[in-house]
């Protein structure tokens, strides 16, 4: 039951071969057994999914039919969730019951999806390992002794293992994209504005966008019809109609323009390189061609992103502390000591990092060197990314210049652990929609392919991307001990 | 000893009369029990986002036409980072490089008549701050945020004012164009509108300006000018002793008249301004800002224009007179027997204006009707005499039915029983004496009485007219018509003197 698709679930649904209950409770059985070993989940909600999937079977008995009624999903930890502990990964929060559920949770709930519990993720989504979160590390199913990369790693691991048909996730410089890639599974980070953020923690604002993790575009594709529209509370969220992304799965891609991003080709690891050469013989395969593209400020991403990303954190975060919700700590003497200590005592230390580069970077003295500089910067890899849009339909690459490493490989080296994002945080500075597929093994250990497509271009992403899985079969693929 | 010129900026924060805050849906109503008007946007819950009230867009837009001022097409929130208990974000959103309003100026009228063009550097909306609460609680600090998010207008003038009375005629004139312009419900007690006020001094004659402290808060005119005063005399004193000015942000304390030091700029923070990205830059077109300027009601100096044009009023009375939209109104109805609602700006004036009447009626609503306002603190919407009401009394003056000085008593009456003048004229028998013959007997009599001041009169004491107006008034209850005793006084007076000749 596990390894079905969405769709075949809903048929079966429909068919009244299986109960939603019965299939909410296949998953929080394979949670309560697989979960220790993963640490993928940190809130359980077994009682109430149970509670949700009986209304669900009555209402679908009474012949109501909402796209995704009765299949279970587990919510990254950073977005609210009315009644249940939302805690971002942070001892910040770890006391924090979110008073009402963010715009994804919310849509999701009215399309009839079951929450069964929290992901685990990096704290306040900062991380590529999921190594950053209060609740410990998140252990890769294909090897626990390497993480499932991050932020979103729980929801990348839980997704892989098969606790849950699908997750949700949040990508602000690659945190779907990586962990799905690490992982073996199917991740989308829609266009910027696609998808509300309201009642998602934020981390920075400009780049942060919730998006899918499931185990092929097809379960994407019906998911993200779900989540995606205009939410008038969110007011970077784009008023574009939401296509129907299951509708054009099948379009044949004759006539597909792919360009090869020289800058993700230049320094790849040659194994790495092979996966995306064999990947691409099977575009061309399908009618695609492909030319060569060149974005020459791309490799200014990570420097941009990690002035732009700590900027708007170290801003972000200010409204953690110690007043009004979360952690307070013991007895302060005064104000100051409220603050130094609430934060200093809840907050980990790649969140202290980032909030004091952040601060530093607005500061008056450094702000024109740093973060309008940045900002510029970023404007010109848009730029060079519509010029390149201008010639072909999508950007194909690498999701990750390596596959899982070993959990603590990268804790104490930042710089290094930045460097995984490489190949992804352009999308995000260029709030283009990205999505990363599974596409064969380096080590034995699962290896993306990122596509990356025009603003709003999600259906040609996921179009391209079930095609691939129509003649591939990597996205069926388990790690062994969670078949 | 060097002569010292001062130097004076305001900041002025005018509260936007919105129903619902800046940035969320909670409502922005005073007084409501403590955070009991705070969203979770307002307390700055986890995951929330802030979406522009565009009411507020629209009053700061009209603000900027007001004062003839650049309305930007893009501009653009800001966050202004700082940590405080009230201020739940850890930052404010408001505008920095980019305000919504523009360089623009205003005209005030000084003290002795003329006229003073102040400049408005900018007006930037963003959102207010929570109250930090001490009273009443042990050992803790409470905080309100009811307040939180509830929309401002910074308008920030030009180092352009050199005096605190300067300061006051500048702020009270915003203060009239906001309430004007219904964007402000102007309260100063509940801090709808009040100022911050940046003061230096300098040799006069010297260009370079001295170095400022800003004064935080004032929410009187007499704070802002006792503030200003208590300020310019302390640096003063400063540089004549050979001491420095520090550019700090002082506190003034009304209790003991003096301002104080509250930081200085070396503790002040650095607000790590940057654009909000939560937020959108607001675009303007202009179909926008014609639409917003169609609704423009005419403003304070367009209606005293023309008051002094169409009723004949004197610079100074039109000034008084359009200080409010209300105080306008409730002249113009006195003077406009339809009582027409004023005209906007550029309409045709009513034909065949008394200005006779116009500035009898300007007396009264700036004498008897101000001071029954002020002595009950009303405001003029509150009146218990109507406009309609005293144009009625008025009438009676005009036509002679009473004397001016039995139309106050009317007044009074009027105010407090709320009678027409017409039926307390009548009710109390006030009708005036005009009929000569009546006023002659009554003069004769007196005059026959009081032959003593009559010799003392004849003799040169010219003051005993007053001692016979006075008398022929006891006898008729105060109703003989003054002119025309006069005229008969004088007269027979005179004709005696002749007679003895």
């Amino acid at each position: 039951m596990h390894d079905l698709s969405i769709g075949d679930l809903l048929s079966r649904l429909a068919k009244g071969e299986v109960s939603s209950v019965e299939l909410t409770q296949h998953f929080l059985s394979r949670i309560e057994r697989l979960n220790p070993g993963l640490n993928a989940v940190i809130t359980l909600t077994g009682p109430q999914a149970l509670q949700d999937a009986a209304v669900a079977d009555r209402r679908r008995v009474a012949g109501e039919r909402t796209p995704l009624l009765g299949i279970p999903l587990i919510h990254k930890d950073i977005f609210c969730t009315d009644g249940v502990r939302t805690s971002c990964g942070s001892r910040m929060l770890d006391n924090f019951i979110a008073p009402y559920d963010a715009t994804v949770v919310a849509r999701l709930k009215s399309a009839g999806a079951i929450m069964l519990g929290k992901a685990n993720m990096d704290e306040f989504a900062m991380g590529s390992s999921n190594e950053t979160s209060f609740y410990g590390p998140v252990k890769n199913p294909w090897d626990t002794t390497r993480v499932p990369g991050g932020s979103s790693g729980g929801s990348a691991a839980a997704v892989a293992a098969r606790l849950a048909p699908f997750a949700t996730g949040t990508d602000t410089g690659g945190s779907i994209r990586q962990p799905a890639a690490l992982t073996g599974v199917t991740g989308v980070k829609p266009t910027y504005g696609r998808v509300s953020r309201y009642g998602l923690i934020a981390f920075a604002s400009s780049l942060d966008q919730a998006g899918v993790f499931a185990r092929s575009a097809a379960d994407a594709a019906l998911v993200l019809r779900e989540i995606a529209g205009f939410d008038v509370r969110d007011s970077t969220s784009v008023d574009v109609p939401v296509p129907d992304y299951s509708a054009s799965l099948s379009t044949p891609l004759k006539g597909l323009k792919i360009g090869l991003l020289k800058e993700f080709f230049t320094g790849l690891e040659p194994r790495n390189e092979m996966l995306i050469q064999d990947a691409l013989k099977i575009y061309r395969s399908l009618g695609a061609t492909t030319v060569d593209v060149s974005l020459p400020s791309l490799p200014l991403s990570v420097p941009v992103y990690y002035v732009v990303a700590p900027a708007e954190c170290s801003s972000n975060l200010s409204r953690f502390d110690g007043v009004r919700f979360g952690y307070r700590c013991e007895q302060p003497k005064d104000l100051m000591d409220l603050y130094k200590r609430s934060r200093g005592e809840g907050f980990g230390t790649e969140v202290k990092r980032r909030i004091m580069t952040g601060t530093y970077v607005l500061c008056a003295g450094y702000f024109d060197a740093y973060y309008l500089k940045a900002q510029k910067i970023r404007r010109l890899i848009t730029d060079e990314f519509l010029a390149a849009f201008a010639q072909v339909d999508l950007l194909v690459g690498p999701t990750t210049p390596t596959p899982a490493f070993p959990i603590g490989a990268k804790v104490d080296d930042p710089l290094t652990m930045y460097l995984n994002d490489i190949y992804t945080i352009g999308a995000n500075l260029a709030g283009l929609p990205a999505l990363s597929l599974p596409c064969g093994y380096v080590d034995q250990l699962p290896m993306g392919l990122q596509l990356v497509g025009p603003h709003f271009a999600e259906a040609r992403l996921l179009n391209a991307a079930h095609q691939f899985q129509q003649v591939t079969d990597w996205h069926r693929h388990v790690a062994h001990g969670y078949e | 000893m060097s002569e010292w010129e001062t130097v004076i900026g305001l900041e002025i924060h005018a509260q936007l009369a919105t129903r619902s805050k800046i940035f969320s849906a909670a409502a922005t109503a005073y007084g409501a029990p403590p955070n009991t008007q705070a969203s979770l946007v307002d307390l700055a819950y986890p995951g929330v986002l802030p979406v522009l009230n565009a009411e507020v867009v629209r009053m700061a837009v009209k603000f900027g036409l007001a004062i003839g001022a650049q309305v930007a097409r893009r501009s653009v929130f800001a966050r202004k980072n700082y940590f405080y208990p009230d201020l739940p974000k850890g930052y404010q959103i408001s505008q920095y490089e980019l305000p919504v309003v523009g360089r623009g100026k205003i005209q005030v009228m000084l003290e002795d008549g003329s006229r003073k063009t102040i400049g408005i550097t900018r007006a930037h909306l963003e959102e207010d701050a929570g109250k930090s609460l001490h009273e009443g609680l042990a050992n803790a600090s409470g905080i309100d945020l009811n307040r939180a998010g509830t929309p401002l207008l910074e308008i920030v003038s030009e180092p352009d004012m050199r005096s605190a009375k300067e300061a006051v005629a500048y702020m009270k004139k915003i203060h009239t164009l906001v309430r004007y312009l219904n964007i402000c419900d102007g309260n100063m007690q509940e801090g709808s509108f009040r100022c911050d006020a940046n003061v230096s001094v300098r040799i006069l004659g010297q260009e370079k300006f001295g170095t400022r402290a800003e004064i935080k808060n004032l929410n009187s005119f007499r704070f802002v000018e006792k503030a200003i005063n208590y300020e310019v005399a302390r640096q003063i004193d400063l540089l004549e002793s050979g001491a420095k000015v520090f550019q700090e942000t002082r506190l003034y304390d009304s209790d003991k008249n003096e301002t104080r030091s509250m930081r200085s700029k070396e503790e002040a923070n650095d607000y790590r301004y940057f654009p909000d990205p939560d937020l959108l830059p607001v675009e303007i077109n202009e179909h926008y800002i014609q639409a917003v300027k169609n609704t423009l009601p005419e403003l304070p100096d367009d209606k005293a224009a023309r008051f002094a044009r169409d009723f004949g009023l004197s610079t100074y009375d039109a000034g008084v007179l359009s200080t409010s939209r209300d105080l306008g109104d409730y002249f113009e109805a006195i003077v406009n027997p339809a009582g027409v609602v004023p005209p906007l700006a550029g309409a045709v004036p009513p034909a065949a204006v008394n200005t006779e009447y116009a500035k009898l009626a300007a007396n009264w609503v700036m004498g008897e009707l101000s001071s029954a306002l002020n002595r009950e603190a009303l405001d003029i919407s509150a009146a218990r005499v109507t406009a309609v009401a005293l144009n009625g009394l008025l009438l009676r003056i005009v036509d002679q039915t009473i004397s001016g000085k039995i139309a106050k008593e009317v007044f009074g009456a009027m105010w407090l029983h709320g009678q027409s003048a017409d039926s307390i004229i009548a009710l109390q028998g006030l009708t005036q004496i005009t009929d000569t013959s009546t006023i002659e007997g009554v003069v004769d009599t007196v005059i026959a009485a009081n032959p003593k001041q009559l010799a003392d009169y004849r003799a040169g004491k010219d003051k005993l007219f007053g001692f016979f107006v006075g008398q022929v008034m006891k006898v008729t209850e105060g109703k003989a018509n003054p002119g025309q005793l006069n005229e008969l006084l004088k007269a027979k007076l005179a004709r005696s003197e002749s007679g003895g000749a």
